[in-house]
């Protein structure tokens, strides 16, 4: 490969310590199934699904509890054998409450899956695929859980070019996606064939940030058959694993402001995703379970476990040995995550991971003046004008907003984590965000 | 196995942080000055101690007394006060006498900085209006030099009588006075080897003549990130470009473009003085606008002012146009063609 290959990556962007050394090298390990297990009818991006089970009901592994709600919306199947023993409001990981289906294992199952492969993807239809991806609950892995197949239904007169497949993992801490990569290559390369073939792309790129040699050692290993599959390596920065930036990186292409990744012809799906592709269609494992990391300074043993959805975050810390003097527990990465107010929610089908931590590493650190140091505008990947952007948010300026394109930051927070007068620049604009939403939305009604 | 029920914290996210705070960007320039100071002391004796002590002095005094009692503690120990004592102390001549580098610290900050509203609010650069007031207040005092009498501990020890005069008094007239580099060039045509102009040894303010060590120091703190390198690189390209072209047609009557650059204030401005993030530009395009803007005034007021030197002017009237330079670089979002201002 060449020099200029190596150096890819997108404008601007921050370097956090990576963290990852806790978790790199552990393989995935399966986690034991727990006794009861949680599951939120709305745990993707778009309408919640509709159930179709109810409480007394006996459920088997893979079982359907829940349809689609809608287009944009996943269907949500059984993690275990078992008896649904309540359908009611249970703690979201959000911290507010949701109608959860709440499940009992059946403590003497062995929890096999009695599945069989569905039909050939390669021989159905773009609409028949599309119907078979929604039908196996399949969600993005990459955190944000948008339903994969909506991505697959290519509007009217569009077309899409490139595929490009998300190995950056670049949120600290987390090390899942590279562990499949490592463990799972001839998965991901399987699921992303079988994703090339129904969007008849002739090229894809899988962009992995450099600091996983071996990830990127493994996967140039599994596409050596396969001429169409390139393996790029990224500079190591954050967020290079927003769909926009990773475009921009790997294709050099900007995809226009308030425009999806399509419009420039680009899908853009998770390494694990492309393995779950494979677990479906080879396997007939519908969305039932998730490589979870679970790291940080108040976890004894960090590990990667394959974890069925619903279990317990309790549960989890737990097995890995979870510190009593626990301050800070984080759903997801510590750059975009969820703070977890209890320990007694489920593990959710986009939960990257979980992370506890004796301290919180933000710190307390005092709100100081802006000194206008400049230093979040050159951590913007969107080149906005954070400073500014807390400024006007905190004068309460809502339309002002707009005028510098308010709407277009994705909250990955790199501002925040830079700012040297630890202003909670990303908090304020997601505020501003919110009122400027709640004012627009007074005027019309 | 968990005995006590666990109390979790909860933030939003990013829950990390890199760590490096503003208190720390200060300590980092601070820090940086040291050098400088250390040349001052070499070229100029304890007189460089002396005023810079007056300076932060008169400066740290000023940010305690004006001070609401609640904040009191948290601004004095910023870090802000001390370093604007201490770049307004090296930006005043050797035999200045020091109740009045003590005068340009009080001015500097309560001119300067508190009244605006404090750190982060005032428009000019707090060292440079203290140097601006006593360049009005003093006009003779802030403009008479001592010839550089470099090295040894005797040289150190010498005592300017001048330092020491009472307030408001006629001060005796110090033994020895001399031209600056700039002064010379401008009223007698009279050169200055780069050679001196870049170890230091010439008439000058105290931190301001020793051009090697601030460029080194001033590269250690652009690698280091500590301010926007965009600025003074803009501020010397602009005036050595801006000072060529006189000299390419009258190379007798006009200063090399490197002589420009390293002599007077032009690099310690560059570095220590236009940089002030809070004064300057947030966006990297205002950034060039700014330093560039600052290069061209420099050589205007130089070799067609009144005044031999003109760094300390161009930097404030810079400072007053930061509101304006930023509202037109916008920059460029990310997906967009053009930006509303």
């Amino acid at each position: 490969m060449s020099v200029v290959e190596l150096v890819r990556s997108f404008r601007n962007g921050v370097h956090p310590h990576e963290n990852k050394d806790q978790t790199e090298h552990q393989s995935i390990a399966r986690m034991p199934f727990g006794k009861k297990f949680i599951l939120p009818l709305s745990q993707h991006l778009g309408a919640p699904s509709k159930l179709i089970v109810k409480a007394g009901d006996i459920i088997f592994r893979g079982q359907l509890l829940a349809e689609a709600g809608g287009y944009v919306s996943a269907n949500l199947h059984s993690p275990v054998d078992g008896k649904v023993v309540a359908i009611g409001p249970r703690r979201h990981p959000r911290g507010d409450l949701s109608t959860c289906i709440e499940i009992d294992a059946d403590p003497f199952s062995s929890q096999q899956v009695h599945l069989s492969p569905t039909t050939d993807p390669l021989k159905l239809t773009t609409d028949e695929f599309v119907a078979s991806v929604q039908t196996s609950g399949l969600v993005g892995l990459g955190g944000a859980a948008f339903p994969t197949h909506v991505k697959y239904k290519l509007p009217e007169g569009k077309t899409c070019v490139h595929l490009a497949i998300n190995g950056c993992e670049c949120e600290p801490y987390l090390t899942c996606d590279h562990r499949t990569m490592v463990e799972r290559a001839e998965a991901v390369v399987r699921g992303i064939c079988i994703a090339a073939k129904v969007l008849g792309v002739k090229k894809t790129s899988v962009g992995i940030e450099r600091n996983k040699p071996d990830a990127i050692l493994a996967m140039q290993d599994a596409t050596k058959e396969h001429a169409n599959i390139e393996i790029c390596p990224l500079k190591v920065k954050y967020p290079q694993g927003a769909e926009k930036m990773l475009i921009k990186a790997i294709y050099d292409i900007e995809v226009p402001a308030g425009k999806l990744p399509l419009d420039v012809g680009v899908v853009v799906n998770n390494v694990a995703t492309m393995s779950q592709f494979a677990d479906w269609f080879d396997e007939g494992i519908p969305l039932i379970e998730r490589v979870v990391t679970v790291a940080g300074t108040a976890i004894e043993r960090p590990a990667n476990l394959i974890i069925p959805v619903g279990t317990s975050v309790r549960e989890v810390l737990e097995f890995c040995g979870l510190s009593n003097e626990t301050q800070q527990v984080i759903m997801g990465g510590p750059m975009m995550g969820i703070p977890l107010s209890s320990l007694d929610v489920p593990i959710l089908k986009g939960t990257s991971g979980l992370l506890a931590f004796t301290e919180a590493p933000a710190g307390h650190n005092a709100t100081l003046a802006c000194i206008s140091c400049g230093q979040c505008l050159e951590a913007c990947g969107y080149f906005l004008n954070p400073a500014r952007l807390a400024k006007i948010s905190r004068a309460g300026r809502w339309e002002a907003l707009e005028d510098f394109h308010v709407n277009d930051c994705m909250e990955c927070g790199a501002c925040s984590w830079v700012c040297p007068s630890s202003i909670p620049i990303v908090q304020l604009i997601r505020s501003g965000k919110g009122a400027l939403r709640e004012l627009k939305a007074n005027k019309e009604g | 196995m968990i005995k006590k029920p666990i109390q979790l914290l909860l933030q939003t996210s990013p829950f990390l942080r890199r760590g490096i705070t503003t208190p720390r960007l200060m300590g980092e320039v601070i820090l940086a000055t040291i050098p400088v100071i250390f040349a001052a002391c070499w070229y100029f004796g304890m007189s460089a101690l002396l005023l810079i002590f007056a300076s932060v002095s008169g400066a740290m005094l000023a940010e305690w007394f004006f001070s609401e009692k609640n904040v009191r503690g948290k601004s004095l120990f910023d870090g802000s006060g001390l370093l604007t004592g201490i770049l307004l102390g090296l930006t005043l001549p050797p035999g200045m006498p020091m109740w009045m580098g003590f005068l340009g610290g009080v001015m500097g900050i309560a001119l300067g900085k508190l009244v605006m509203g404090g750190l982060g609010q005032n428009m000019f650069n707090p060292a440079l209006v203290g140097r601006a007031f006593l360049q009005a207040a003093f006009p003779t005092a802030i403009t008479t030099w001592n010839p550089p009498a470099p090295g040894g501990i005797e040289a150190f020890a010498t005592i300017r009588e001048s330092n020491f005069a009472a307030p408001f008094m006629q001060s005796s007239a110090d033994a020895v006075t001399t031209a600056s580099p700039l002064g010379l060039m401008k009223f007698e045509q009279e050169p200055t080897s780069c050679f001196d102009l870049l170890i230091g040894n010439t008439a000058g303010s105290l931190g301001e003549t020793c051009a090697i060590i601030i460029i080194i120091v001033g590269l250690i703190m652009a690698l280091r990130r500590d301010f926007d390198w965009r600025v003074p690189v803009s501020i010397i390209l602009a005036t050595a470009v801006f000072s060529a072209i006189p000299w390419f047609f009258k190379p007798e009557l006009y200063a090399t473009p490197w002589a420009m650059v390293l002599s007077g204030g032009l690099l310690f401005g560059a570095v220590f003085m236009a940089t002030d993030p809070v004064t300057s530009p947030v966006t990297p395009k205002g950034a060039w606008i700014f330093g560039g803007s600052i290069g061209i005034l420099v050589v205007l007021i130089r070799l067609w002012g009144g005044l031999p030197e003109g760094v300390m002017y161009a930097i404030l009237l810079m400072n007053a146009a930061t509101p304006l330079i930023e509202r037109i670089s916008q920059p460029r979002v990310f997906g967009r063609g053009k930006v509303a201002a």
